[in-house]
């Protein structure tokens, strides 16, 4: 059974830390004083003597810890910049957490002024909770490594003036398109594992979708969270199904449709319909509009991929991306037949370069028109780009099977 | 809190302007300190002479000096001016750095002592 205090770290810790890093004006003191109220909550929480609100006590227990500290550490902390939080004279409230104060600390830790990794690893940390030795493992780099990441990022913060605060209205969409690319970054990340042996972490995944519905939760109405939401929970929906027993991976067109969550596609396919109902289009709810028309289609042969290339085509034009382009060409190819994909592969060498899935998906298209020998070249070249084990195997096979 | 903006940029762009690109160019840096004063926010800045004007003085390791013509690092952009402004964060600073005319400006927060 999992200890009440790892369930009220779970459940309440980004929420105090926000709290606490405006009350103290430091995400240090923050920090270190609730780890002191989690320490005592381990040691004392045991049956009766857990408390009837166990986030009010650890609000509590952590303001005197924070004190405390602050009365031993005197000198040192003067010297320490304060977090610029806009508004000084906010009085303090006894009644619990506002949701405000974890937005602030969304984009605090989402500041374009700070490097994308350290985004993202201070949103996890901060946000999410998670502990520093978890997101190392998860970025498959050692603890001390992330620690110093992290360190360094908050040192930027204070030191930079980065504000604590949710920015004015006229720079919020702006801002919130950048928070929003760090919990895809995050996801994709989970999604496809860029090195390592793991094709997917699916906790890393399931961390962005938390992160995702907690700024929703923050910033209701907004059709691109709803939009990202919705993109994720479809594409997560088939971790199951994408790897098999020995850790291979399945193509979509053969995967066993019945392991995906039906219950996660059905909230992804509301919130979808949800973004649908404002006007305009976007990069998340064109792709949350192709995640759903894969997870939709009852058997690989009823998907349509005509409505697929067109979204493809549509998101191509938005962001210009040379991987989209390829996505589409494989759209077109399934639609129209291989020989209009590789038209679409055509000029995409240079901005590709380097990247194993022109190659492996110019030698599927090759191999479906009976090329053989220009098959076998591009999976070679496709072999040799893979990042992962996974692929690399998979990539392998292929090849074999071409006889 | 005080920032520095620090303006780099092409020092060839500026000694092969004509007149009228270097007339727009002062009345640009005219407007923004005019911004500047408004707000409240000016501090001070320079133009600085190019860098082929600049002489680089390193200590040798031994007490004495050794000195080297040109500035220390020898990049494509060279700094070329900067101003000194008062901003509530970060964020207030970087929309002064936008307004500023000029290709690339480091934004740097300056040190402040407080007490003993």
């Amino acid at each position: 059974m999992t200890h009440p205090a790892e369930q009220a770290y779970r459940d309440h810790y980004g929420r105090l830390l926000a709290l606490l890093a405006a009350e103290y004006r430091s995400l240090d003191t923050a920090e270190e004083a609730l780890a002191d109220a989690y320490a005592k909550a381990v040691a004392g929480w045991h049956g009766h003597t857990v408390p009837a609100n166990p986030a009010a006590w650890l609000l509590t227990v952590a303001r005197h810890a924070a004190t405390d500290r602050l009365r031993r550490d005197a000198t040192a902390r003067r010297k320490m910049p304060l977090l610029i939080t806009g508004d000084d004279d906010q009085p303090r409230t006894d009644t619990g957490p506002v949701p405000d104060e974890r937005l602030r600390l969304v984009y605090t830790c989402c500041h374009p002024a700070l490097a994308p990794a350290a985004r993202i690893a201070l949103t996890l940390r901060y946000v999410t909770g998670l502990r520093t030795r978890e997101i190392a493992r998860l970025f498959l780099v050692g603890e001390a490594t992330m620690a110093a990441r992290l360190t360094r990022a908050k040192k930027k913060i204070a030191a930079a003036g980065v504000p604590y605060r949710v920015p004015a209205a006229a720079d919020l969409p702006a801002r919130l398109a950048t928070v929003l690319h760090v919990v895809y970054l995050v996801f994709t990340e989970g999604y496809r594992a860029t090195e390592g042996r793991a094709l997917t972490r699916v906790e890393l995944a399931d961390e962005a979708i938390r992160l995702a519905g907690v700024i929703a939760e923050l910033t209701p109405g907004e059709r691109d969270v709803a939009a990202l939401r919705a993109l994720m929970l479809l594409q997560h929906a088939r971790r199951d199904a994408r790897v098999d027993t020995d850790g291979r991976l399945v193509r979509l067109s053969e995967q066993d449709r019945s392991a995906w969550h039906r219950d996660e596609i059905a909230h992804g396919l509301a919130l979808l319909a949800q973004a649908l109902r404002g006007t305009g289009e976007s990069r998340y709810l064109l792709e949350a509009q192709i995640a759903a028309a894969h997870a939709t289609a009852a058997t690989a042969a009823d998907t349509d991929w005509a409505r697929i290339a067109g979204l493809y085509a549509r998101l191509e034009q938005r962001t210009g991306s040379p991987v989209v382009r390829l996505n589409r060409a494989v759209a077109v190819a399934e639609w129209q037949g291989p020989a209009a994909g590789l038209a679409l592969l055509a000029g995409l060498d240079t901005a590709l370069a380097g990247h194993h899935l022109l190659p492996a998906a110019r030698a599927e298209l090759h191999a479906r028109l009976g090329e053989h020998a220009a098959a076998r070249a591009a999976f070679d070249a496709a072999i040799a780009l893979a990042g992962t084990d996974t692929e690399r195997q998979w990539l392998t096979g292929r090849r074999a099977s071409l006889g | 809190m005080k920032y520095a903006l620090l303006i780099y940029g092409n020092e060839k762009n500026w000694t092969e302007a004509d007149d009228a690109t270097r007339e727009a160019a002062m009345a640009a840096h005219g407007r923004f300190g005019d911004l500047l004063t408004e707000r409240g926010a000016m501090r001070g800045g320079e133009e600085l002479e190019s860098s082929e004007a600049a002489t680089t003085v390193r200590t040798d390791g031994t007490g004495g000096f050794v000195l080297t013509d040109g500035p220390y690092a020898e990049t494509s952009e060279q700094l070329g001016g900067f101003y000194l402004v008062e901003a509530a964060d970060l964020d207030e600073a970087v929309e002064y750095a936008k307004a500023l005319p000029g290709d690339i400006v480091e934004v740097r927060p300056i040190v402040e002592y407080h007490g003993p």
